[in-house]
């Protein structure tokens, strides 16, 4: 560790210890593919060498949008030993888990994706060997890091199939998924994930990531990165409606969803819409039992990075306060450029039930972590 | 307040950097065109370690489709979110009016002088043909 400015650093790192800090986004990498050779059978394996990823895309080994910085990453997050942001345990380590504190960081591996790769049963594949990967290099070797077990979600009898595989194993403590997918991820196809998810008591992570093949926005391609990142929390939004308004919560009343990385001050308008909405045309859904609203309070937590900063930064304890202080899950996204340091995060005073809160109780309430 | 002797003159040249320790703070040493400036390393805006950013110049525009690139070699950007900083004075360009950096005062000596003090220089050895680059902090 670097000394930066020592004093500063030795005062933030009290306070995390007392916070004993959850971080609900924390990225892991691959130092190339060939990390998951161990994992895969030897025709998927063949298969990955000779044609390589392959989302709905005309963007194989690339993006659709310039990100800000290489590998998204913070330019000094790049481990000394080489391999890309994320992808050297030693080092992310020293430079989140170590240095700001964190008692537990959740892991969501953005890349590559099994499920959005058009050769399905290779999607499978790849999910399985991801979460070996995961169980075996991450959470086995450093017990501060819970895995997602990432499922083919497009598959669904697959997906619940690795679900099964890992389910009560307490490395993972979610079921993820991509979100841009064929169809809003409310709609039936979906279902047996949730039930596998709730019968197993494990929250739906949803980080913005994946491959349709539709623009991100609903209004065709826009140009530039800038406009992608805010249609993350657009994009989110459309998923937190699908949820709610195809009824998966009535089916499935105790599942949990987690949506990372999206923003939250949309919150509260969505609900006041929806509600509205819902007043005067909710029996073309007559299988909604409660007001939109409600669901979104009982079923969904947001996670904060990045977060949203009014100009009045005061103003975001209102918004907290129309969503529900128990929704609100900090996040860093270590090592991606955007990420939030702890101490920084929130322009507003917090009090410590408040810190408390955000940092640490809420987290462990969603997740079952003691 | 005291002057630490940070470095001799060509340990920096123009373009470079040095980032030093004093009194348990990390500043960076930057040269520009001949001239000597010192910023904390820890940027203002989420603490990343500033003085490890890439050093750049501002794009700006007039209009949409009219680029131009100016001040080539003069601001900083954080490793982190991107900030950008004028390594003459600390100051943001995301936000002027109320985030800076603080930036201390350099200046450089003869050895000569630096040789009678006083000065902060006990591990670092001073000979009188050089000149060094002296920060007060």
């Amino acid at each position: 560790m670097s000394p930066q400015d020592a004093p500063v650093i030795a005062a933030e790192m009290r306070t995390a210890a007392k916070l004993r800090i959850v971080d609900c986004d924390v990225h892991h990498a691959l130092r190339s593919t060939a990390d998951l050779h161990p994992y895969l059978p030897r025709r998927w394996r063949e298969h990955f060498d000779s044609f390589g990823l392959r989302a709905p895309v005309p963007f194989a080994g690339s993006s659709p949008y310039p990100k800000a910085a290489p590998a998204l990453s913070r330019t000094d997050a790049w481990p000394p030993n080489g391999g890309p942001p994320g992808s050297d345990l030693g080092f992310l380590r020293e430079q989140l888990l170590d240095r700001y504190g964190i008692e537990i960081g959740l892991l969501h591996l953005l890349a590559p994706s099994g499920m959005d790769q058009r050769n399905q049963d290779f999607g499978n594949a790849l999910c399985a060997a991801i979460n070996d990967w995961q169980y075996e290099c991450w959470t086995q070797r450093e017990r501060r890091l819970k895995a997602a077990i990432v499922v083919p979600g497009e598959d669904a009898d697959a997906a619940v199939a690795e679900i099964e595989r890992w389910a009560g194993n307490g490395d993972f403590v979610q079921v993820s998924m991509i979100t841009h997918t064929i169809e809003p991820l409310g709609r039936r196809r979906y279902w047996p994930i949730y039930e596998a998810a709730q019968r197993h008591n494990l929250p739906v992570g949803l980080h913005t990531s994946g491959f349709n093949g539709h623009a991100v926005t609903g209004t065709g391609w826009c140009s530039y990165y800038v406009e992608e990142q805010h249609h993350v929390a657009i994009s989110q939004q459309q998923l937190a409606m699908s949820l709610v308004m195809e009824g998966v919560f009535e089916r499935f009343p105790a599942l949990k969803v987690v949506i990372v990385e999206a923003g939250l001050a949309w919150v509260p308008s969505l609900a006041w819409r929806l509600d509205r909405h819902w007043a005067r045309m909710k029996d073309e859904v007559p299988h909604l039992t409660r007001k939109p609203s409600e669901y979104l309070r009982r079923h969904l937590w947001y996670t904060t990075q990045p977060a949203d900063e009014p100009e009045r930064p005061e103003d975001l304890r209102r918004i907290f306060d129309w969503m529900g202080w128990d929704r609100v899950l900090f996040a860093t996204d270590y090592p991606h450029w955007d990420m939030d340091s702890p101490e920084q995060a929130f322009r507003m005073r917090l009090s410590d039930d408040e810190r408390r809160m955000l940092y640490s109780d809420n987290a462990r309430a969603v997740y079952g972590l003691a | 307040m005291a002057r630490h002797v940070v470095a001799a003159t060509h340990e920096i040249p123009p373009g470079g950097r040095k980032l030093v320790t004093l009194r348990g703070r990390s500043i960076g040493i930057f040269n520009l065109d001949g001239s000597y400036y010192a910023l904390l390393n820890r940027c203002p805006h989420q603490g990343g370690e500033l003085c490890r950013g890439t050093v750049t110049g501002l794009a700006t525009s007039t209009e949409p489709g009219r680029v131009e690139y100016s001040r080539h070699g003069e601001m900083l950007k954080c490793p982190w979110h991107g900030w950008e900083y004028d390594i003459r004075t600390g100051q943001s360009w995301c936000d002027p009016n109320d985030t800076r950096v603080r930036a201390y005062e350099v200046t450089v000596e003869p050895g000569a002088t630096l040789a009678r003090g006083p000065f902060v220089a006990e591990t670092f050895p001073v000979s009188v043909e050089q000149d060094y680059v002296v920060v007060e902090l």
